[in-house]
């Protein structure tokens, strides 16, 4: 249970990181390290270095208006979390997040990690698909933007070259009159959910993202489908499977019952927003 | 091959402490092993069970979670600096030890060092936020009744306390 040998690398400036990233195909960033520590530790990576970004001025910011929410690469969970402005301009994002782990380790991971550690079984990923947001990455050659769709490329596996930073995350705003809503059931609080889902209804658009009922974060299109049809349509995109946890049956069927709870929380949220009564 | 060491200067409980540990030593390690500071206590060590929580800038970290040397520029705070400074029972352990709060002790640490960042966020906690206060925390004895009974009495002999500072 102790991480394999690594170099360690501390730089104090984003150029610096970059350097190093770049020097090493090998190397990891380290940012909130809530999920790299635990992978290092039981060995199942063993990256030859990390290069621990902690100590970069101007990541942890996160900057609010009118068009969204943009959260930079070491802000916090718990500090998103906290943004009353975060909650208002893109209430998907709060709502998410406190079904992220337990507070301890939201004091210390940082929202783009969980982001760009790409895990289907966690949430922040499938929301940053569902609002249709995008990172911002640097590395020695430049920045560019990748976009939500474009971002995740199989199990863990991100679109990000091996010497790229990701520098903060965008998501877009709710549009006027749209409603959202974020479920999901764990079998012990704070746990990885067995399914949960988050739901964004606008006008006739309802599309629901899916936690850990399929190997990538999956968004699902289900506009125009009957209510009592939801959960079914969706599991034709998804693939449940069987682990410790629970069977793939018992996911499907929480796929059916969570699909169309979530889409109903969704909608009702659209009305409250609509008649504030 | 020797393993590259880091000098590393860790503040715990308000003493600036210098060690040197290569960069994989965790922090729950560097505190129990480098420090002797062994009120830390290491459970699952992937970040489940929150034995080894403490407070980082005071707020509660997993320190088997984190790197020692990337622990450079954090004020940490463990349950040994609980206690008050003549030596006596903070308020949390004075209420762990009223509410008969601990059986075997061995999650103890990481519930006080929660516990009091919480109650200083929330100093006035719903029952229900009592028990969401340590939600993040496991106890393998106690059936958490007494931990959650802890907590609200915890929060009484702080209130006491400011109340008589005041008068």
């Amino acid at each position: 249970m102790k991480p394999a040998p690594f170099d360690y690398r501390r730089p104090g400036s984003l150029p610096e990181a970059l350097e190093a990233l770049a020097g090493e195909p090998n190397a990891k960033v380290l940012a909130g390290g809530q999920s790299l520590v635990p992978l290092l530790s039981m060995r199942l990576a063993a990256p030859a270095m990390l290069v621990d970004i902690n100590g970069l001025p101007g990541l942890a910011d996160i900057t609010v208006d009118a068009s969204g929410v943009r959260i930079g690469a070491l802000a916090r969970h718990a500090d998103v979390l906290a943004s009353a402005d975060v909650r208002r301009v893109q209430p998907l994002v709060s709502e998410a997040l406190a079904h992220v782990a337990h507070a301890t380790i939201r004091n210390r991971g940082t929202t783009v990690g969980s982001i760009v550690h790409a895990d289907a079984a966690a949430e922040m990923p499938v929301v940053l698909s569902l609002v249709g947001g995008s990172v911002e990455v640097a590395s020695v050659r430049g920045t560019r933007t990748i976009a939500a769709d474009d971002l995740y490329v199989g199990p863990l596996e991100t679109s990000l070259a091996h010497d790229e930073i990701a520098t903060s995350a965008f998501f877009p705003a709710l549009a006027p009159g749209a409603g959202v809503a974020f479920e999901e059931i764990a079998r012990r609080h704070g746990d990885y959910a067995l399914c949960g889902g988050g739901a964004v209804v606008d006008g006739d658009s309802v599309r629901v993202g899916y936690v850990s009922v399929a190997d990538v974060p999956t968004v699902v299109d289900l506009s125009g489908v009957p209510l009592g049809e939801l959960g079914e349509a969706a599991l034709a995109h998804l693939e449940p499977a069987d682990d410790i946890h629970a069977t793939a049956a018992y996911r499907a069927q929480l796929v059916r019952v969570l699909t169309e709870r979530v889409v109903r929380a969704a909608m009702a949220a659209t009305s409250s927003k609509e008649n504030p009564a | 091959m020797t393993e590259e060491l880091h000098d590393v200067r860790l503040t715990v409980n308000g003493v600036a402490h210098d060690v040197q540990v290569p960069a994989r030593r965790l922090l729950s390690d560097a505190l129990r092993h480098d420090l002797a500071l062994t009120g830390t206590h290491v459970g699952c060590e992937h970040g489940v069970c929150g034995a080894c929580t403490v407070l980082v800038d005071g707020r509660p970290m997993r320190s088997c979670l984190m790197f020692a040397v990337s622990a450079v520029d954090a004020e940490i705070t463990t349950v040994e600096g609980l206690t008050e400074p003549d030596g006596s029972l903070g308020p949390v352990q004075q209420a762990f030890a009223e509410c008969h709060g601990l059986q075997c002790g061995f999650c103890t640490p990481g519930f006080l060092t929660t516990i009091t960042a919480g109650l200083r966020e929330n100093p006035r906690p719903t029952h229900d936020e009592c028990r969401d206060m340590i939600a993040g925390n496991l106890c393998r004895c106690t059936g958490y009744q007494n931990i959650v009974k802890a907590v609200e009495r915890a929060a009484a002999i702080q209130q006491a306390a400011s109340v008589e500072e005041r008068a």
